[in-house]
């Protein structure tokens, strides 16, 4: 038996140590120049610290119009997301049928080719049928690699939501809207709070399809690109960087208390 | 068999139409899983397989040479030879040796990572390495690329660093290595590889830990029961387990670094990569069949590789 395990090796110890620190640093960094003084260059270590740059970021119109574009596009891709990923998810794991392995493919595919040649070919569709880039060219993108995420939330937790739950209840009396809002939906709830939450999280993050499918339109992580390619003001970047992590962040803890017990992997994160 | 218990009237009719509609898929649940597939098959067929077939298709047309239109009245491979162009084939050549590098280093610095966070790692310490992956792994790509911006800038952290240690003279002399170095190492190779590590890091860790964490304690109980050490009982039965979680987190890697475009642009040399090539290809220089033909060798890439993978019984460890 090994009940408080072996000790660690101090050579594993080290090598660990160090990878955790690769992996943390520049996230804390981030957090530390957004309340630097330093304007102009990336000097380190930042000759002061402030808290302008938050009022500064606040009263900036650019900001706020590329936030509010990012969050619509994430909910509304979200909820489309979530319809189709759940409904997918339901048939899938529901029954073993002819063509079932390449629906799975066909759901995960968007995610398992790089996002440029997703962003390319919706760029080129969109071309060739003469669709005019707006607001909703860009949720089209978002929703098609959101559907993903939700799928494999959704399909785990089928997985272990036995059939004859629902037979029991139909036997019970139960029809199969009563099925659904009863016995369904309360035992799917957090799967899909969760997958909708990673969807969030994914569409609000995404740059690489929204560059091809985006027209004058900023979201967010455009507006980032745009003041990494060619700074304007850098302060203002390194606060709207912080709240970003933030932002992104506490999505990701919710859902990872939603769906503790052993249903993460990668391709279940999504990206 | 469940059809034929409703035909008999086993189950007792109900009022009401949402009744109504609940029994009729009860008794046909083909129709009921046809009717729920077809929302996302005609979103993902015809929004993004639609798409693809496009962008396949485009990659068979040539612009004319003289009036720089793309000539859509014939098929044709013109563009494919475009493609096998000296210049061109550079391109792929330096994207795909900076992802084949960034894979195998990555692959080094996860696995002691994933070890220590699956087998020793306990409480607090767990806890660290949960966040230590999930935070880089979810914090904006953007924002990553930027602290690493913050990280490599002439007058930034890394730099100032090596300047306390007073090895300033030991950066200099990697930055004057020919092709890895360069001005500074914002606008070099090694700063491109960094990036590209850092950003891909967690797809690495995360599918290794998850290996390492399947493999039973009684089976290294009974290899140590056999007079094994330690050391052979890592090299024996740890790491072979191990090792599809390591093709699995490959496969993320080496395509994530195929397909990418921002991080050679942000932080790099003024040499493209295959994504930098297809997106001026297909903006600026609006040569759209050549930007298509490009996206076709990252596929052709994975589709060679996921087999090997498939083949080396990676899929096992997603």
């Amino acid at each position: 038996m090994r009940s408080d395990g072996p000790k660690t090796p101090l050579g594993l110890k080290i090598a660990s140590g160090m990878g955790l620190l690769f992996m943390l640093a520049p996230l804390a960094l981030i957090f530390l120049c957004a309340f630097s003084t330093e304007e102009r260059t990336y000097q380190w270590p930042p000759p002061g610290f402030t808290l302008k740059w938050f009022e500064v970021t606040w009263n900036r119109a650019d900001v706020w119009q590329a936030l509010t574009l990012s969050v619509q596009v994430a909910s509304i891709s979200t909820v489309i997301a979530l319809v189709l990923g759940t409904l997918c998810a339901a048939a899938v794991s529901g029954t073993k049928f002819f063509g079932r392995e390449t629906i799975s493919l066909l759901v995960i595919l968007p995610i398992a080719l790089p996002g440029i040649i997703t962003g390319i070919a919706l760029r080129s569709a969109f071309s060739l049928a003469e669709i005019p880039f707006s607001f909703w060219t860009i949720v089209l993108g978002h929703a098609t690699f959101c559907i993903v995420v939700v799928y494999n939330n959704a399909v785990a937790r089928f997985r272990r939501l036995h059939g004859s739950l629902v037979e029991a209840a139909m036997d019970l009396g139960a029809d199969g809207s009563q099925t659904f809002r009863h016995v369904i939906l309360p035992n799917l709830g957090t799967a899909l709070l969760a997958g909708g939450m990673l969807a969030f999280a994914l569409s609000f993050d995404e740059v690489i399809v929204t560059t091809f499918t985006s027209g004058q339109q900023q979201t967010l992580p455009i507006w980032m690109l745009e003041e990494l390619i060619r700074p304007r003001q850098r302060p203002v970047t390194n606060v709207v960087a912080m709240v970003v992590v933030i932002v992104t962040f506490l999505p990701i803890l919710a859902a990872f208390y939603l769906t503790r017990g052993g249903e993460q992997s990668v391709s279940g994160m999504g990206k | 068999m469940s059809v034929a218990a409703a035909e008999s009237g086993v189950i007792l009719q109900r009022r009401g139409v949402l009744a109504a509609i609940g029994d009729y898929f009860w008794r046909r649940p083909g129709m009921l899983i046809f009717l729920m597939l077809l929302p996302a098959l005609l979103w993902l067929g015809i929004v993004y397989l639609g798409s693809l077939l496009a962008l396949l298709l485009q990659s068979f047309f040539a612009i004319d040479e003289f009036s720089g239109v793309v000539d859509r009245s014939q098929l044709t491979l013109k563009t494919y030879a475009e493609l096998l162009r000296p210049q061109n084939v550079d391109i792929i050549f330096r994207t795909v040796l900076m992802a084949a590098s960034v894979t195998v280093a990555s692959a080094v610095i996860a696995f002691p990572i994933a070890y220590v966070a699956a087998r020793y790692a306990k409480g607090y310490w767990k806890a660290l390495f949960y966040l230590g992956v999930m935070l880089p792994l979810w914090a904006s790509y953007l924002v990553k690329i930027y602290a690493w911006k913050l990280i490599l800038a002439r007058e930034g952290i890394l730099n100032w660093v090596f300047e306390q240690l007073h090895l300033t003279w030991l950066l200099q002399a990697w930055l004057s290595i020919p092709v890895i170095g360069g001005n500074s190492l914002s606008i070099s190779y090694t700063g491109t590889f960094l990036v590209f590590l850092y950003v891909w890091m967690p797809y690495m860790i995360l599918p290794i830990q998850a290996a390492i964490e399947r493999v039973p304690t009684n089976l290294l109980d009974a290899s140590s029961d056999l007079g094994a050490t330690p050391r052979q009982t890592f090299w024996k039965v740890i790491f072979p387990l191990a090792l599809p979680g390591v093709i699995a987190g490959s496969i993320f890697t080496f395509s994530l670094t195929l397909g990418d475009y921002i991080i050679p642009q942000i932080v790099g040399t003024s040499h493209f990569f295959i994504g930098q090539a297809v997106y001026s290809h297909q903006g600026t220089a609006g040569n759209i069949p050549l930007a298509a033909a490009f996206t076709v060798v990252p596929i052709v890439i994975m589709g060679i590789y996921l087999t090997l993978a498939k083949r080396a019984g990676a899929f096992d460890a997603l």
